[in-house]
């Protein structure tokens, strides 16, 4: 598929807050695929988080100062990855919402958003690699996160990825596009609701006799890990970043 | 107006939840229909896209809705109908019950409408003395439980063979059975005596033609058609945005409805009704009025972050994917609208603060609207009643507080701000978590208000060192030392 990017020498990381602070070692996978494919990195430390948590909750003007911070931050890079589908949805749907009375910020987002990919679009259809050197020995199935499917129309590159892993047998589980239950912070305030539905991804998941379960977006995985890990469960849960870096 | 509970919005989730009859049921409408919408939209001969061309067709009725109606209601008097404009509920329920008194009406048959679950009609009726049925098989069921509807098209899902046994047995005088065969010729034989003897039938209208002056009435079971046609009197009710400009809108629009409601190509009966019997005509009542009813959508249509909600034509597709409504059932919603469209019109009908859990309690997946024919931005509008929420002088908090809730995400946007502040207070969370994570790595316990996550799930901690730290220390960039 043709982006508007073709060929990028160097990608900005997007890490996102719950990596930098919970899930470090998917930034260091994505660091470890980008230097496979020669590519430059950066990461600007100053960054903090796109906004989503205050505009899912309704506060659009403290959203807005996140986003303004945001793109002031990246808007000079080549090309923006990030390892998550919903915060790439808040840059290129959100964000020009946000500014609609403010044309110059909404001009400055729009342009940011064309070059802002979750990471399994900028593998396939940005840098066209399928085949990252991963390797896993197990099956695996992928849960496929919402906002990354419905709003980001991802759904074959993850599949594309994993059917490249040395080893790996790959089982569809029931329902992968079913939500998890996560919403944010609906899994707190709803939280007999968010485990029902958590406990029918995770009963979904153990059907398929997988190993591993591997998404694209850590927040819905988290939901799931807590649950399978409350569950004494032996499932893995892996990032897809994780599994292609092998881990 | 209908009982509002929508405050009962958790309480009656959690119920639902624990209830496995009712758990298997959704699992089993939503496994049918859900799959088989998304399969017929595929099979559209004119392909998935009609469902945008839907779309601008009912936002252009909408834009121009003052002008349809009052064609409609033109064209249905030419035809000797009546039509008569409600403000409000109780304008209409007073409506009705005029008509019913001025024509000596003791007995009614109903078709299921929610506009007339909406206004609280039924209980009114009563009140006033007469005798309502509804003839559809699920609401003559739930009738029967004293119950309300659980779902916008097939409102006694909930209940099992083994409950409705039950229910016509004790009711209905017969010997038990759970015989889905036995139970509906039962029903049938109930229903036809009501049939022959009432005076009135009332039914919705699911899509009016303001060209031609006709409502419209969609069944799979054919008794609305029974019900307007052999009481000597027929009363329909519409809220106000049930309206179309051309009857070949309908050709787009029915196909959809039959798809997005049933996973059909076309529903079963579909009635066209232009007034009462003509001259030389055989069948039909002798009288016909129609009530169109406001009741707050002319609010709605006012505001154009909503006015989109106003093209929903009552299909229920959005319910048959929702994976909260899936868990949590009708009932939860407190009010006649349920599901992803309840969450966005009921709000708007009865009172954003009153109602906000249902559109605070879902996950934003945007399963709806995938699955609406004509192609709503429901998640949209769900985001923008948060909006709206917090916008707009909420002085009322409740449990964590949104006004505590709006105290953080000032502090929140403070830190974001400031890279220096959002570290020093990730680290002092990170302190703070020590005492909570266990032995296994895993935090199994959080305090208030985080607690509602710990109940069921453990959480990782809060890692020793950020990944924006440690490309601060070791520079990363282009570093040959594998991490």
């Amino acid at each position: 598929m043709r982006t508007v990017i073709n060929n990028p020498k160097k990608v900005t990381l997007f890490v996102q807050c719950l990596v930098d602070g919970l899930y470090p070692e998917i930034g260091e996978a994505m660091l470890k695929i980008f230097r496979k494919l020669d590519l430059a990195v950066d990461c600007p430390t100053d960054q903090t988080c796109c906004g989503q948590p205050a505009f899912n909750a309704g506060y659009r003007r403290e959203a807005r100062v996140a986003a303004e911070r945001f793109i002031r931050i990246f808007e000079k890079a080549e090309v923006v990855v990030c390892p998550s589908g919903s915060c790439v949805h808040m840059v290129r749907r959100h964000y020009p919402d946000l500014f609609r009375d403010s044309p110059d910020w909404r001009r400055r987002a729009v342009a940011l958003g064309v070059k802002t990919f979750e990471l399994t679009q900028f593998l396939v259809d940005v840098m066209e690699v399928e085949d990252h050197g991963g390797r896993f020995d197990g099956r695996i199935t992928l849960h496929d996160s919402c906002q990354a499917l419905r709003a980001l129309g991802i759904s074959a590159q993850p599949r594309r990825l994993i059917a490249k892993i040395a080893g790996a047998e790959f089982i569809e589980m029931r329902e992968s596009e079913r939500c998890c239950g996560f919403g944010g912070s609906f899994s707190v305030k709803y939280p007999e609701i968010s485990t029902a539905m958590v406990d029918d991804k995770v009963h979904d998941i153990i059907a398929t006799g997988a190993d591993a379960v591997v998404g694209v977006d850590i927040s819905c995985l988290m939901n799931i890990q807590g649950r399978l890990s409350r569950m004494k469960s032996p499932v893995r849960v892996l990032h897809i970043a994780q599994l292609l870096a092998g881990r | 107006m209908s009982q509002i509970r929508t405050e009962r919005y958790k309480t009656e989730a959690r119920k639902a939840i624990k209830d496995r009859v009712l758990q298997s049921a959704l699992s089993s409408v939503q496994d049918r229909l859900g799959k088989g919408t998304a399969k017929a939209y595929r099979e559209l001969p004119e392909g998935p896209g009609l469902r945008r061309t839907a779309h601008d067709m009912r936002m252009q009725a909408v834009e121009n809705l003052d002008l349809l109606l009052e064609t409609l209601a033109d064209n249905i008097g030419k035809n000797g109908g009546r039509v008569i404009f409600a403000d409000d509920a109780q304008a209409a329920v007073t409506a009705c019950i005029d008509i019913a008194r001025k024509h000596e009406v003791r007995q009614v048959v109903k078709g299921k409408s929610m506009v007339t679950e909406e206004i609280g009609l039924n209980p009114a009726l009563q009140a006033a003395g007469i005798e309502v049925t509804e003839t559809d098989l699920g609401e003559y069921i739930i009738q029967l439980a004293g119950e309300s509807p659980s779902h916008i098209i097939a409102p006694a899902i909930h209940k099992t063979r083994e409950q409705v046994g039950r229910l016509f047995a004790e009711k209905l005088g017969i010997s038990y059975t759970d015989d889905p065969p036995t139970l509906t010729r039962t029903a049938r034989k109930a229903l036809r005596q009501k049939f022959l003897t009432a005076d009135m039938g009332i039914s919705g209208c699911n899509l009016a033609c303001a060209e031609t002056g006709h409502i419209t009435t969609v069944s799979n079971e054919g008794n609305i058609r029974m019900a307007t046609t052999l009481p000597r009197v027929h009363v329909a009710f519409m809220g106000m945005e049930r309206v179309t400009a051309r009857l070949e809108d309908h050709d787009i629009l029915f196909r959809l409805l039959s798809r997005g409601a049933a996973a059909q190509h076309l529903a079963g009966y579909i009635s066209y009704i232009g007034g009462p019997r003509q001259t030389g005509q055989m069948d039909g009542p002798e009288d016909f009025y129609l009530i169109i009813i406001d009741n707050g959508r002319s609010k709605i249509l006012a505001d154009t972050e909503f006015r989109e909600i106003l093209c929903c034509i009552r299909c229920a597709a959005c319910l048959n994917v929702c994976p909260v409504y899936g868990k949590i059932g009708g009932h939860a919603y407190g009010f006649a609208y349920s599901g992803p469209v309840g969450a966005v019109v009921t709000p708007l009908l009865v009172g954003i603060e009153r109602a906000k859990d249902l559109f605070l309690g879902e996950t934003l997946c945007g399963a709806c609207k995938d699955a609406c024919p004509v192609d709503i931005d429901l998640p949209r509008m769900l985001l923008a009643l948060r909006a709206r929420l917090t916008r707009g002088g909420v002085d009322r908090p409740t449990e964590g507080g949104i006004t505590a809730e709006k105290v953080f995400y000032r502090a929140w946007s403070a830190a974001i701000r400031n890279r220096r502040i959002y570290t020093g207070l990730m680290r002092t969370a990170r302190m703070a978590q020590r005492p909570f994570t266990g032995v296994d790595g895993m935090i199994h316990h959080l305090p208030f208000p985080f607690d509602g996550w710990t109940r069921s799930r453990d959480l990782k901690p809060l890692t020793s060192k950020f990944f924006t730290e440690r490309w601060n220390k070791s520079r990363l960039v282009n570093d040959d030392n594998p991490t």
